[in-house]
């Protein structure tokens, strides 16, 4: 096996390439055909440039949208299966994703998005209903000494999902009917922002979640050893468990307000990466994040094109492919 | 020094461990043995000091452990669990690198010293040669060695100096392994007490092992002290007998050399 640094550098320029090549080719697929010349012709002003307002305004969002997100939702993935040692932990089977949403729509259907004292309320409130179920997977980790085993996990998830559901039903009797549809499409899992703003609203939260996986990616290897065997070795296990269980939610909370509770990426992704890099997470959390970004941005342009000229939120997209993925993993654990 | 005075420790209401006083000396090998659910693990985790103790004292060299930082007490000592097992494909290196955890900065990566290190410490046990296989296809005492091999690599000599001697913990080392690589870790544990100046503490319910091994014994009896002190004083069929309620035979092994502990039948009328 090759020292880590090679590793490291290996893996971020393959998955680094392959992001960068999505984030540069999805804006030009579409159901409407657009040339990348004439995207970037100053003689036409911008105004009469169907071509640029396409690239700008509707796709390039959008991809980088995609970007953010899966990379997000990704990592996030990495960080919820090392703490909790299982590979089956996602924000999307743990029902984090369903609080993260909870608290966006009650933001959003409330009208707090207008910002608070100049703090967008979205992603805050977004990050406060991920919280919420996080404290729940925390009691529940916490409460058994042995740690989670699967099929508490999976029942818990599968239970917060269905109370968040509810609750997310319930908040859309408030809604008005225009809003209900767009609320509907965002709740499936959908990038179609339009506007660069819930990207620069969610960054700081990005930033502070990314700068908390670079410190987390070690302790998360010795936490695999199981928490006692990882205090044995040096780690302060209580707190790297609160920094991640706090970050992991900052970054679904993020995720979520911007595409909405798209699942399986945090499975899919951070399992063919292992295929390919091995379990230290050091390599495995940026290879995960590079990678979810570029699996997100294929998803999406599946999205928008195999109904062509109808558009299909990405969640249904990211769950035909990660529903049975999902199956084969329990399958194959069995 | 290492040591427990009068240490209690429950999980609930009722105290696992009462009463304890326990020393490991600079250079001791020290046995806890005890029937199941005797408090033999929980001590251990006292010791370890990853449980503090409800009253009583655990010092090291005279320094309460709970005054210690979780680093600090990482340098001096490492603990092998009874058992190990990962949620992820890591592979033996990188399991034994993850001893070096201690002593790295917090975005710092191992080095050329601390593979010199690993490489050592997996020399020492005889697992060099699996060094890239995935942990989990490992045997069971195979894993065992790769563990101790990781705690070696993170109480590496080469940290300390010599007034701080490191200690070794092992919860039934011996408890998942064959009559072969009980042996072997027998072995490999005398070994290191004497090459590598550890001492070690080995909690184990199998007496003979003690008898092979230890320097002094301390016997757990519902989580309290029924006898310590030298293997010789400590095994004696009286004791052995007190012990786990059953007659026993003690007698030196012609062979091997050292105490020999043989069941003969249950005692009638006590229950242990």
């Amino acid at each position: 096996m090759r020292p880590l640094r090679v590793r490291l550098a290996l893996a971020v320029a393959g998955f680094g390439a392959l992001a960068v090549l999505a984030v540069l080719t999805a804006p030009l697929v579409g159901s409407s055909s657009i040339s990348l010349a004439r995207v970037f012709d100053r003689s036409v002003p911008f105004a009469d440039n169907p071509d640029a307002q396409i690239f700008f305004i509707a796709r390039l969002p959008r991809t980088l949208a995609g970007a953010l997100v899966g990379a997000m939702l990704a990592s996030a993935g990495v960080v919820f299966q090392g703490l909790l040692r299982n590979p089956l932990a996602t924000p999307f089977t743990l029902g984090v994703s369903a609080g993260a949403a909870l608290g966006a729509m009650l933001a959003i259907t409330f009208g707090w998005s207008l910002a608070w004292l100049g703090i967008p309320v979205a992603p805050l409130a977004s990050f406060a209903g991920s919280l919420l179920a996080v404290g729940v997977v925390y009691l529940l980790a916490t409460a058994r000494h042995r740690g989670l085993s699967t099929h508490v996990l999976l029942l818990a998830g599968v239970t917060m999902n269905a109370f968040f559901s509810a609750l997310i039903l319930f908040v859309q009797y408030f809604a008005d009917f225009a809003e209900t549809f767009r609320i509907l499409r965002w709740l499936m899992g959908d990038l179609d922002i339009s506007s660069y703003q819930p990207l620069v609203t969610a960054l700081p939260l990005v930033v502070f979640s990314f700068a908390a996986f670079a410190w987390l990616a070690r302790p998360l290897n010795l936490l695999n050893l199981g928490a006692e065997a990882a205090e044995t070795r040096g780690l302060d296990v209580l707190r790297a468990q609160r920094v991640a269980f706090l970050s992991a939610s900052l970054a679904t909370g993020a995720a979520v307000s911007v595409g909405g509770p798209i699942g399986f990426i945090g499975i899919v992704v951070p399992h063919l990466v292992r295929l390919l890099v091995g379990a230290d997470h050091r390599v495995v959390l940026p290879a995960s994040a590079l990678f979810g970004a570029a699996f997100l941005i294929g998803c999406d342009a599946i999205a928008r094109t195999i109904m062509a000229p109808l558009e299909l939120p990405v969640g249904v997209i990211t769950a035909l492919i990660g529903g049975p993925f999902f199956l084969w993993l329990l399958v194959r654990r069995a | 020094m290492l040591r427990a005075a009068d240490v209690e420790f429950g999980y609930g209401e009722t105290p696992v461990v009462r009463g304890v006083s326990l020393d490991v000396p600079a250079d001791g090998f020290v046995g806890i043995i005890g029937p199941n659910g005797s408090g033999k693990t929980t001590l251990l985790r006292l010791l370890a000091g990853t449980r503090q103790p409800r009253r009583g004292a655990l010092t090291l060299d005279g320094v309460p452990l709970a005054t210690l930082s979780r680093a600090a007490l990482a340098r001096r000592m490492a603990v092998v669990p009874q058992e190990t097992q990962l949620a992820f494909e890591y592979t033996v290196l990188e399991v034994v690198l993850m001893g070096r955890y201690v002593h790295l900065g917090a975005f710092e990566v191992e080095g050329p010293r601390d593979l010199e290190i690993a490489r050592r410490s997996l020399a020492a046990t005889g697992t060099l040669d699996f060094q890239h296989r995935p942990f989990a296809t490992l045997s069971g005492g195979e894993k065992q060695r790769v563990v101790i091999a990781a705690a070696l690599a993170q109480i590496s000599a080469v940290e300390r100096s010599d007034t701080e001697p490191a200690i070794l913990l092992l919860d039934e080392p011996t408890a998942a392994l064959d009559l072969r690589y009980q042996l072997e870790t027998a072995a490999l544990l005398a070994d290191l007490h004497r090459s590598h100046a550890l001492s070690v503490v080995v909690s184990t319910h199998d007496l003979n092992f003690a008898a092979s091994l230890c320097r002094t014994v301390v016997m757990l009896k519902d989580g309290q002290v029924l006898a310590s002190g030298g293997v010789d004083d400590v095994l004696t069929p009286a004791l052995v007998g007190r012990l786990y309620g059953v007659e026993v035979d003690v007698s030196r092994h012609p062979q091997s050399g050292h105490l020999t502990v043989v069941p003969l039948r249950r005692m009638t009328g006590a229950r242990p």
